[in-house]
């Protein structure tokens, strides 16, 4: 590891050594904030007794379909707003607000349509994640350079071999950005939903854990997701940057 | 000609809004979603109660401090790993990991460390939104060009000349970048709070509303929110073309 990347890793042990010494020693109030070394004993605890794996597989299943949907149905929407540029310009300022505004503060009217079950939760995810999908996968098909057209056209590749062999190579790279966001905006909306109002899940499991005043089990849950959701971004940001070297080193 | 065509066919699009939406209150029933006529004549009616104008105030005040908070806070860490090359590839890649995180887990330990009223949500709201503005920050002050710099030494500027007339011009259309996302970040963060264990906001009105089920209220609220939040990006963007034009 490079002299920085032992910096950050100390600076991080430091600022985690410092919440345990703060904790320990009284500055902070243990009805506040536990110190880490409990949070990751009381998480193992919960872990090994089963009692998570119910709300484990529920959570994380709804997030694995959630990004999966966002991801199909934002490739083809993606692909379809390309064949129609005159829908796609008149949905461009559309897309350019679309972050920029709360679309969560309608997850409480689709509860209301919908009821309190999966079905508002899966939408307000795929809301949040899809369009990402969609500017990314319009974004990697305008970057196909278009000598690639010709290329396809001498060899008398047909139109499926041209896409496959040609075309989603050019745009993985901008296609793999919509994936890393949509994974992440998939994340934290289904956690928002179920955490702020749904019948179950680890969303839900915080929420309870805080109004029971259930630090040690609120803590342990937090570290979870925490860990979880970080394992996954690292994962994907190491994909990300073994693809960007192969791009750049793999030519012969 | 061109124009002409914009305006039909964001007219149009509107219009498939509409429909859909007449469509979903076709299936949901009135009192899930009520249509969108009455909704819009209900819109009126709303926004004049007292109950309405108590909630836009204490989110109006709550979102006005989180933002101070994250503007103050975000620029103060920018410029310094800006600045300081070091810090700003140490720190870096711990902020932005942060930032893709559900920060909402985070929402408990604010309100045990910041207690359930307003400074609770102020300090979520803050927490979201001084990330993109450190952020792009940073990288506004790392992309200026050294030759600035050294002009600015050529010419024997202070300190405080070599800020305010060198290295804030030529940061500040990246840095208004970070301040107009991170507008819309704490927005969302302020709101998000609201909708947990709080009684007073525009996002405990919609939950209230919810839970009573006055779909109404709930529609329009959340209207109005996407509404004003679509409009201060646009004018924020529009100032931020203008400054990247200028340069």
């Amino acid at each position: 590891m490079t002299r920085v990347g032992w910096l950050r890793v100390a600076v991080i042990v430091a600022l985690i050594g410092a919440l345990e010494l703060a904790c320990r020693s009284g500055l902070i109030n243990h009805q506040t904030v536990i110190p880490p070394s409990e949070m990751a004993g009381a998480l193992w605890a919960l872990l090994a007794s089963g009692s998570l794996n119910a709300d484990i597989e529920r959570t994380l299943g709804m997030i694995a379909l959630v990004i999966a949907l966002s991801i199909l149905l934002g490739f083809i929407a993606g692909i379809a707003l390309h064949a129609l540029p005159r829908v796609r310009q008149a949905l461009e300022p559309f897309f350019a607000t679309y972050y920029a505004v709360p679309i969560f503060i309608f997850y409480p009217v689709l509860i209301a349509i919908f009821g309190l079950s999966v079905m508002p939760i899966v939408l307000i995810g795929v809301a949040t994640a899809v369009v990402a999908m969609i500017i990314a996968t319009l974004n990697g098909l305008d970057r196909v350079p278009g000598v690639l057209g010709k290329v396809a056209r001498v060899h008398r590749l047909g139109p499926i071999r041209t896409a496959v062999t040609l075309q989603l190579p050019a745009a993985a790279p901008y296609l793999f950005t919509g994936v890393k966001l949509s994974v992440s905006y998939g994340f934290i909306a289904v956690i928002a939903a179920e955490f702020i109002l749904s019948p179950a899940g680890l969303g839900r499991d915080i929420a309870d854990a805080y109004a029971d005043f259930n630090n040690r089990r609120m803590y342990a849950l937090i570290l979870f997701l925490l860990i979880v959701a970080t394992v996954v971004n690292a994962a994907l940001h190491a994909l990300d940057m073994s693809f960007a070297e192969r791009r750049r080193g793999g030519r012969p | 000609m061109t124009a002409t065509r914009r305006l039909t066919d964001t007219f149009v699009l509107v219009l498939i809004t509409l429909a859909v939406w007449q469509v979903l209150h076709r299936i949901a029933g009135s009192t899930a979603l009520p249509a969108p006529l009455p909704t819009m004549s209900y819109l009126m009616r709303n926004v004049t109660t007292a109950r309405f104008a108590s909630n836009a105030a204490t989110t109006a005040l709550s979102f006005f401090f989180a933002l101070l908070l994250a503007y103050g806070i975000g620029l103060g860490f920018g410029i310094w790993m800006g600045a300081h090359r070091l810090s700003g590839a140490v720190g870096e890649p711990i902020l932005v990991a942060f930032y893709s995180l559900p920060k909402i887990v985070l929402y408990p330990v604010v309100l045990l460390i910041f207690g359930l009223g307003i400074s609770g949500k102020v300090a979520f709201g803050a927490l979201h939104g001084f990330l993109p503005v450190a952020l792009l920050t940073m990288g506004a002050i790392r992309a200026i060009p050294p030759v600035y710099l050294r002009s600015a030494r050529t010419l024997r500027l202070t300190p405080w000349q070599t800020i305010t007339t060198v290295l804030l011009p030529a940061a500040l259309p990246e840095v208004f970048t970070g301040l107009r996302i991170g507008f819309s970040v704490t927005l969302l963060g302020v709101l998000l709070g609201e909708m947990f264990a709080s009684k007073a906001g525009l996002g405990a009105m919609i939950m209230t509303d919810m839970s009573l089920a006055q779909s109404e209220d709930m529609v329009t609220v959340a209207i109005l929110l996407f509404v004003f939040a679509a409009l201060a990006n646009a004018v924020l963007l529009w100032i931020e073309h203008r400054l990247h034009r200028r340069v």
